[in-house]
Formats: C-alpha cells, sequence, structure tokens
C-alpha cells in the first residue's frame, strides 16, 4: 500500500485556537503551540510533522479557513 | 522527505476558497458560521456563479456576512430576508439568490417572511443556522431552544409552561407545496460538512431548475452563548440537539 505524506500550512495571525483541527485530526499532527499571536491566541501548529497522512479532514472543520494542507504519495 | 519538498502547488489538497476574502471574521473561536460561510464560498467557486450570485444577510451573527464572501450582498431588517430576496430573484431571475438567517432571524421574528415565501415558492435558497440562542445580543432564550437548556433569559432552563416548545420550523416549511428541498445538516465532523456542501450544492442547483424553495438548515454551535469551549459545544450538540433536530433530508422532489 502506498504511504502517503503531508504538511499542515497554519496562518497563525487569522488562528483563533479553537482546537477544532486538533480534534479531526486522525493521526494527532496538529496541537496549540505554547506561544500565542498577536491576538493573544494559542494558535494551531504541526506539532508532530512526520505523522501527517495529508488527509484534509483539519481544512474544511477550520471555522476561519486559516489552514493550507498538501499531500504526496511516497514511492 | 522534507516539509520544502511537500509544501508545493501540484501537492495541494485544501486550501482556503479565493470567494473567502482575506477579513478576518470577527467570530468567537470555533464559532459554525465560518465552516458555513466557507462551505457557500466552495459551492459557489465550484459552480462558477460568482458574478450571478446575490446574498442576503439577516440581522445576528452574520449580519457582516458581506465582509467575508466576495459576491453582491444586501442586508435586509430583522427577519426579512426573504422578503429582499423575494423581489431581488423576481426582478432578476437568472441570478442565484439565497438569504443566509440564524435561528433568532428566520424562527421568531421572520417566521411570517419565511412561512410565505416558502409558501409561494420563491426561487430562493435559505440556509437557515439553527443555535438554539441568539448569540449575538448575549445568549438570550431563542424559539429553537430546547426544554431545560439554560440560556440567559431562561436562568433555571427553559420551562414549557413559561416559555412553550422548542420550534421546529424546517419540519413545518417542509409541509408547504412551495418548497422543493428541505433538509437539515451539521458542521461538527469531516463527514458531516461533506454531506452539508453536497446540500448547499443542490439547493444551488434546484434554483437552476426552478424547483422552488430550497432550504438548508445547519444545526451549529455557540460556544459562547452555551459557555462551552468549542469542543465540548460540538458533544453538547451531539447529545442534545440531534434527538430534538435529526439529521437528513426531510423533503426532496
Amino acid at each position: 500500500m502506498a504511504k502517503f505524506r503531508g504538511a499542515v500550512v497554519v496562518d497563525t495571525e487569522r488562528c483563533k485556537g479553537c482546537d477544532l483541527c486538533v480534534i479531526a485530526c486522525p493521526s494527532g499532527v496538529l496541537a496549540l503551540a505554547r506561544e500565542v499571536n498577536g491576538k493573544g491566541y494559542h494558535y494551531s501548529e504541526m506539532a508532530n510533522p512526520d505523522a501527517c497522512i495529508g488527509c484534509g479532514n483539519c481544512g474544511p472543520v477550520c471555522p476561519d479557513s486559516v489552514l493550507t494542507v498538501y499531500k504526496v504519495k511516497v514511492q | 522527505m522534507e516539509l520544502t519538498d511537500i509544501i508545493r502547488e501540484e501537492n495541494l489538497v485544501y486550501k482556503k476558497s479565493p470567494l473567502l476574502t482575506d477579513n478576518v471574521m470577527h467570530y468567537c473561536p470555533g464559532c459554525s458560521h465560518g465552516v458555513v460561510h466557507a462551505l457557500i464560498a466552495s459551492v459557489i467557486e465550484e459552480m462558477g456563479i460568482q458574478e450571478k450570485t446575490v446574498g442576503v444577510s439577516p440581522v445576528g451573527c452574520s449580519v457582516l456576512a458581506y465582509n467575508y464572501l466576495d459576491i453582491d450582498w444586501a442586508e435586509a431588517a430583522h427577519g426579512r430576508a426573504p422578503a429582499v430576496a423575494t423581489g431581488i430573484s423576481r426582478l432578476h431571475p437568472d441570478r442565484y439568490v439565497f438569504t443566509y438567517q440564524g435561528d433568532g432571524d428566520l424562527a421568531s421574528i421572520g417566521t411570517a417572511e419565511v412561512m410565505h415565501a416558502c409558501n409561494r415558492g420563491e426561487n430562493i435558497v435559505i440556509v437557515f443556522i439553527n443555535n438554539a440562542i441568539y448569540g449575538m445580543t448575549g445568549g438570550q432564550m431563542a424559539p429553537t431552544t430546547l426544554v431545560g437548556q439554560v440560556t440567559s433569559t431562561t436562568p433555571r432552563g427553559r420551562d414549557v409552561k413559561l416559555n412553550g416548545f422548542p420550534l421546529k420550523i424546517t419540519e413545518l416549511l417542509a409541509q408547504l407545496d412551495g418548497t422543493g428541498f428541505v433538509t437539515r445538516q451539521a458542521v461538527h465532523t469531516p463527514a458531516a460538512i461533506r454531506k452539508t456542501k453536497n446540500a448547499l450544492k443542490k439547493a444551488f442547483e434546484n434554483t437552476k431548475k426552478e424547483k422552488g424553495t430550497s432550504f438548508v438548515e445547519v444545526v451549529g454551535t455557540c460556544s459562547s452563548g452555551w459557555k462551552m469551549t468549542p469542543a465540548e459545544a460540538n458533544r453538547w450538540m451531539v447529545e442534545n440537539m440531534f434527538p430534538k433536530y435529526p439529521l437528513g433530508d426531510i423533503k426532496d422532489i
């Protein structure tokens, strides 16, 4: 079975730290950062980037559309 | 494999719809409105009807929806969005006209407008966000508030003797001959979001087929009004809202 690697790019200044993408992630990739952004929110970030499979579940659940998801097939 | 090898244009799976503007939404963290805005944007983008779509925004939290979707908008008085949409749709029959209303706007002050617009079978789409509370004004009881639900005007929970029963307006509208497509969806999981997107797409396609009024209810959360975190609000919605407001298509002709 082909393996997939993915990556999530977070627009950290627009993120409101609602935690919904962290819950929607099936691989435990995303987590809220210790640091805060300009508005004081703990923004979402890839805490475990190697586990990302690029499933794209996090993108649509984000109410502020701050996530961009990439996926590539590993031979 | 390095992240820079993955983050390339050709590997893109999901990105913000270009129809959504760069304005930061004023909604609270985790608000369902943002998800539904993104879905409407992606449906309009996929159908290629950006230049032919007119939205009518309500009074409520989503009153500023015109700041976030790059289409034509009109702003209606409280509850009167279906009446304004009727006028736009009749003057411009080739346009895709939709209203975007909350439960305080649609099910309370705008009950007459939505009933008669649906009964006339106006060729419009009505998107109804039901979070069982008046979010913008401070979490007061709405017609759709559940029995026993605590709000700022029902601090001991909604009492049916005093406040009556929750209004299932979607089921009421399904009884009318003018409606062609009536459905209830939610946006709490990726799967539910995909279903809601398909429902919205079908609703806009029905406008083209002139199948009467399409009504899409989205059961949403109001984490600020419910005094919960967004994750708790989603769980509360599944446990308490869905038994009263079951998901699925109610009418599809």
